[in-house]
């Protein structure tokens, strides 16, 4: 991977994936993405982003398990993370830094995703 | 574990009574092909789904009078004549209801060699009783399904999740297409055809899920994609390209997997050599180890097939098929022998009695909550996918059919499953009962 990525977005939804991409790649940001909790931990401290962006449910590993696991990992626990989940807001895991409800609209997503950023 | 002596149909045989419950299902399925019709055909003049139709022939929903009127009309035949034999029918229901107030723990010994005389001479109050003991059973059903909708459904999350990422998708890709008007002609066809994608998705689940609330409207209870994949199998060994009218994508590659399966296993033992050796057997047809022993093939395989060829005197057998977890991976029930719609089945089904002790066969006679006698044949085996160095994989399967009426060994007391099973006292139940006390 040769530019520093900016976002990893681990999302299992194809279509969702590419538009989410596609939004964030317009707006200069270097997007990768990985479609599954299976990996995702290893792909993560593979490629070191400046910000992950979650989806809550996911195959082979949920998003709420991936995000217990970054908290208690000691080199990933700082990570942002900005959570993309369909469910209602009382059940989010309270670990994620910024949580996005679906569906939602891409200027709320870019903003969100800047606001993460700007903080890193 | 207690019986009811007094209603129980070994009893009853025993004697004289006649046993057999009326099944307007089985008299549907006749009519129908009597005149050469398909399932789909009359099921769309009844205004029901193919599917359910296929569950009623199978007797695995009631037919209420409404429905059965549309039924008769879309049968050409009279409804009375279709439920025919009505005064069996009310002597079928007082059975019930008879064995209903044992069940119950009601301390009840019903007359029941007075049954008949009893619906003769008050035909106003049998007939009330009948109706109230359906009623019931009607209740029943639905306290099961409401609360499988309410605590256990996997089926309505899923499809609700589905809903959303479908409506997610559209709303992402079609802001992009308003807010970028200078997009690159690749992207904006790419995102058309996402668009396309997710609406035909977000449209056949949305009808899936229109489907599934009305079947709670209309009294019928919904079928989760691995009911729906059983109706649709029962209906007749149909072809993976008649899969679409299954409802969700979980169901047809469910139904994908069976069929496969199935295949292998119809590779290793033809349906002709089957047939052939059931003829061949004469007596011995009723013994699947002997039918086993007679083909040379091994008895799990033997077990599957007469469960799902049902030559012969097997033709209203059922089978059920599960992991070594105890998860269902087939179930195809025998007409009378009652299965829990969704989840696990009774812990002292022999399938899992034979799943602690693989390659043993285990025949037992096994009497449900209803009375009705079955005799089953179960064995489980060891399967390797992962090679010696993987962990052994279990699966078990049990043969199920209407018990002779000689077949006199000391049946097991079982129930379709802890949370809908009545039956005080067992020592096996993990879990109370909601249809009364445990």
């Amino acid at each position: 991977m040769s530019a520093a990525v900016d976002v990893l977005l681990i999302e299992d939804e194809p279509n969702i994936a590419e538009a989410i991409r596609f939004v964030l790649t317009r707006e200069g940001w270097h997007c990768e993405s990985w479609a599954q909790g299976i990996g995702a931990i290893e792909r993560i401290r593979l490629l070191a982003p400046r910000l992950v962006i979650l989806d809550l449910m996911l195959p082979g590993r949920s998003g709420a398990e991936l995000l217990t696991d970054l908290r208690a990992d000691p080199e990933l626990r700082q990570m942002p993370v900005l959570l993309l989940s369909a469910c209602g807001s009382d059940n989010l895991p309270a670990e994620a830094d910024r949580t996005l409800a679906k569906p939602f609209a891409n200027a709320d997503l870019r903003a969100a995703v800047r606001e993460l950023l700007a903080a890193t | 574990m207690a019986r009811p002596p007094a209603t129980s149909p070994r009893n009853a045989r025993a004697s004289g009574q006649p046993t057999a419950r009326p099944l307007i299902g089985t008299r549907i399925r006749e009519r129908r092909l009597l005149l050469g019709l398909r399932q789909a055909e009359v099921a769309q003049r009844a205004s029901i789904s193919a599917a359910y139709l296929n569950l009623i022939e199978h007797n695995r929903r009631p037919v209420g009078e409404a429905l059965l009127v549309r039924l008769a009309q879309a049968l050409e035949i009279a409804a009375d004549e279709l439920a025919s034999n009505r005064e069996e029918m009310l002597l079928g229901a007082l059975r019930e209801a008879a064995a209903r107030g044992s069940r119950d723990g009601l301390g009840l010994s019903v007359e029941l060699d007075q049954i008949a005389e009893f619906a003769a001479r008050f035909p106003g109050w049998a007939t009330a009783l009948a109706g109230a003991s359906r009623r019931a059973d009607t209740l029943e059903r639905r306290l099961v399904a409401m609360s499988d909708r309410m605590t256990r459904d996997p089926y309505l999350l899923t499809t609700l999740h589905e809903v959303q990422s479908a409506v997610t998708a559209l709303r992402s890709t079609a802001s992009i297409l308003a807010e970028t008007p200078e997009i690159e002609t690749e992207w904006r066809d790419r995102f058309h055809g996402n668009l396309d994608q997710d609406s035909l998705r977000l449209s056949r689940t949305a009808q899936a899920l229109v489907a599934y609330l009305e079947s709670f409207e209309d009294d019928a209870v919904p079928m989760s994609p691995q009911e729906e994949v059983e109706a649709w199998i029962a209906a007749g060994q149909p072809a993976m390209a008649e899969a679409t009218e299954l409802a969700t994508d979980a169901a047809r590659a469910m139904a994908r997997g069976l069929l496969e399966w199935q295949a292998r296993d119809r590779g290793l033992l033809p349906d002709a050599a089957l047939s052939q050796a059931v003829a061949d057997a004469g007596e011995d047809s009723d013994d699947p180890g002997l039918i086993a022993a007679r083909l040379g093939r091994p008895l799990d395989l033997v077990l599957r097939r007469l469960g799902m060829l049902r030559p012969g005197p097997w033709a209203q057998a059922g089978l059920i098929v599960c992991d070594g977890s105890g998860a269902a991976l087939f179930r195809m029930p025998a007409t009378g022998f009652e299965l829990p719609r969704l989840g696990e089945g009774c812990p002292l089904w022999p399938i899992f009695e034979a799943l602690a002790q693989p390659q043993l066969p285990v025949a037992r006679l096994i009497e449900t909550t209803s009375g009705a006698l079955f005799a089953s044949w179960s064995v489980a085996e060891r399967l390797l996918p992962m090679g010696f160095s993987g962990p052994a994989l279990s699966r078990s399967q049990m043969l199920v059919r209407a018990a002779r009426p000689h077949d006199m060994r000391i049946p097991l007391a079982v129930g379709p499953s802890c949370r809908i099973c009545p039956r005080a006292g067992c020592l096996a139940r993990h879990e109370p009962s909601i249809l009364g006390p445990a």
